[in-house]
């Protein structure tokens, strides 16, 4: 009875998401918060509850979690992370400095304290690289000079999470300084460790995975297990899963890798959906209207924020007006990240209005970033062709 | 001539050629082996690439086939220069299941990594062929690859 329950609720909400997934690409959204939103009208209070696939949703949100780590990972060798921090460092400090900001001068003034403060920061320093990249492949601006700058401050930011979820897990168990000290040292180290036997292995780690000649079930079994085992053991460190399965990702490379990768990629999109959904579960809808004013201004703030440090890392690269323009709204999109650090917020036991802000400012600036970036620093159509081939000045 | 390479972190590479008419063009090779080319032709705006033209796999191999003809001998030396390629004549049997078909047809590259590079057909030779170019019986195809890369090949040829 219970068995049956459970998979008449798991298979209606995979096709509800997969209609509303459809729809999100269909206007060019990324479905995240529509994800959301559904999860919202799923959840306790909400339109239809789940009870009986709860503990699934949950098992599957952490592998949600996990993976979409892992692949984000993949996006980057080590090389490139190494690079990255050597050319654009400043670029990536300012960045952070100015969007951790908003978030921690919110949490403040809505009376949730410093952990709060540190929580929120993370939710609005971070742009989401999945949607902004996908946003650059669709508008066709892969060749354009503002893009590589737009591309290395995500890298960083990345990067920066590997530092700051192990600090912020370590902070949410609420352990005390000097042992929380102790502990964030121990994982920060561990971290570090891994980046640079990534960086310097990186193909001796790749075989681990397997060879050309490696059969398609046998690669996915072993890089899960691989991604799997890592992320739980970078948990029981309290460097947080996610940032294991992200190193995972760092670590390996090559054309085994993007075989693995892809094979993996639609596991990856399954649990990443039912991941937003668990966020939008946890939430009650109740909660929404109260935080709809707090999340706008929210929102607002770190929208300019995002822009004005694409915009000035645009200009430190030498691109010219209207490219630092795209480059600053190109950064505006929150997503993954926000939710993945909202998410660690709600389940250790942060106010639920924290998590309902985080929802409802991801579920603006996710819709509002793209819409922007269409519009934003592209020239009017041509009136005329006939200066097109003027010699430059 | 000026190349510069630039990484773009997750995606690919691109590459910025500028040409002595003042012309700039981008090349994107993107990992998941799609490529972009772009313009740099807004008057306004030296950012910005106004054209765009996105590139499948085969699309660029007969894009490089069609720039790359001269070449093809220069090449040739530098990869045997460079150890780990050889280069091999595969001839096209009677009974190939690809005689009247088109190079395309057999996916070589896709299938076997191996560059098929020229063909030499009655004493003529076809210097960088495309994928639309028919292949004939007797037909000899110059390729490039790794030693396992060809020896598929000489499979794929033989039995498709």
């Amino acid at each position: 009875m219970h068995a049956a329950r459970l998979l008449v609720e798991l298979g209606a909400t995979l096709l509800v998401l997969s209609f509303v997934a459809t729809q999100a690409r269909r206007v060019g959204l990324s479905p995240i918060p529509l994800y959301l939103l559904a999860g919202l009208a799923f959840g306790s209070g909400g339109l239809v509850a789940l009870d009986a696939s709860a503990d699934f949703i949950r098992t599957g949100a952490d592998l949600g979690v996990v993976l979409l780590l892992f692949s984000l990972g993949l996006e980057y060798s080590g090389a490139e992370l190494v690079a990255g921090l050597r050319r654009h460092a400043p670029d990536g400090v300012l960045d952070l400095l100015l969007n951790a900001t908003p978030g921690a001068v919110a949490a403040l003034l809505l009376g949730w304290g410093a952990t709060g403060a540190l929580v929120l920061a993370g939710v609005t320093a971070v742009s989401s690289s999945g949607i902004v990249a996908q946003v650059l492949t669709d508008l066709g601006r892969l060749a354009n000079r503002e893009t590589p700058v737009v591309l290395s401050l995500l890298v960083l930011e990345d990067v920066a999470m590997a530092a700051y979820l192990p600090v912020l897990t370590t902070v949410l168990s609420g352990i005390d300084v000097a042992g929380g000290a102790l502990r964030v040292g121990l994982a920060l180290a561990a971290v570090a460790l891994i980046l640079i036997a990534a960086v310097r292995y990186t193909g001796r780690l790749s075989t681990i995975v397997g060879g050309e000649r490696t059969s398609d079930d046998v690669l996915v079994m072993r890089t899960l297990g691989l991604v799997l085992l890592v992320a739980g053991l970078a948990q029981q460190l309290q460097a947080s899963a996610a940032v294991g399965a992200f190193l995972v990702g760092v670590a390996i490379s090559g054309p085994i890798v993007q075989r693995a990768g892809d094979l993996i990629s639609p596991l990856r999109d399954v649990f990443a959906a039912v991941f937003f959904v668990f966020f939008g579960l946890q939430l009650d809808p109740a909660t929404i209207p109260g935080v709809v004013l707090p999340a706008t201004a929210l929102a607002s703030v770190s929208l300019l924020s995002k822009v004005a440090s694409g915009w000035l890392a645009a200009r430190r690269a030498g691109v010219g007006r209207a490219g630092r323009r795209r480059a600053g709204v190109a950064l505006v999109p929150r997503g993954e990240f926000s939710i993945v650090i909202a998410g660690l917020a709600v389940a250790s036991g942060l106010p639920a209005r924290l998590g309902a802000l985080a929802a409802t400012y991801v579920l603006l600036l996710a819709c509002a970033g793209p819409v922007l970036a269409r519009f934003i620093g592209v020239p009017r159509a041509r009136t005329s062709s006939g200066n097109d081939n003027a010699p430059r000045p | 001539m000026d190349i510069r390479e630039t990484s773009l972190p997750g995606i690919g590479v691109r590459y910025d050629l500028s040409t002595r008419a003042g012309g700039r063009l981008a090349v994107v090779v993107r990992r998941d082996g799609r490529y972009e080319l772009g313009v740099y032709d807004d008057p306004r705006d030296e950012d910005l690439c106004r054209t765009v033209l996105a590139l499948q796999d085969d699309e660029a191999d007969a894009l490089a086939g069609i720039l790359g003809a001269p070449r093809i001998l220069d090449a040739l030396q530098e990869l045997q220069a460079l150890g780990g390629l050889q280069t091999e004549q595969l001839r096209l049997n009677a009974g190939s299941p690809y005689a009247g078909r088109t190079l395309g047809d057999t996916q070589a590259r896709t299938r076997t990594g191996v560059s098929i590079v020229a063909i030499v057909r009655e004493g003529t030779s076809i210097a960088s062929p495309t994928p639309a170019t028919d292949l004939v019986e007797d037909d000899v195809l110059v390729v490039v690859g790794t030693p396992d890369g060809v020896r598929d090949l000489r499979a794929l040829l033989r039995d498709g």
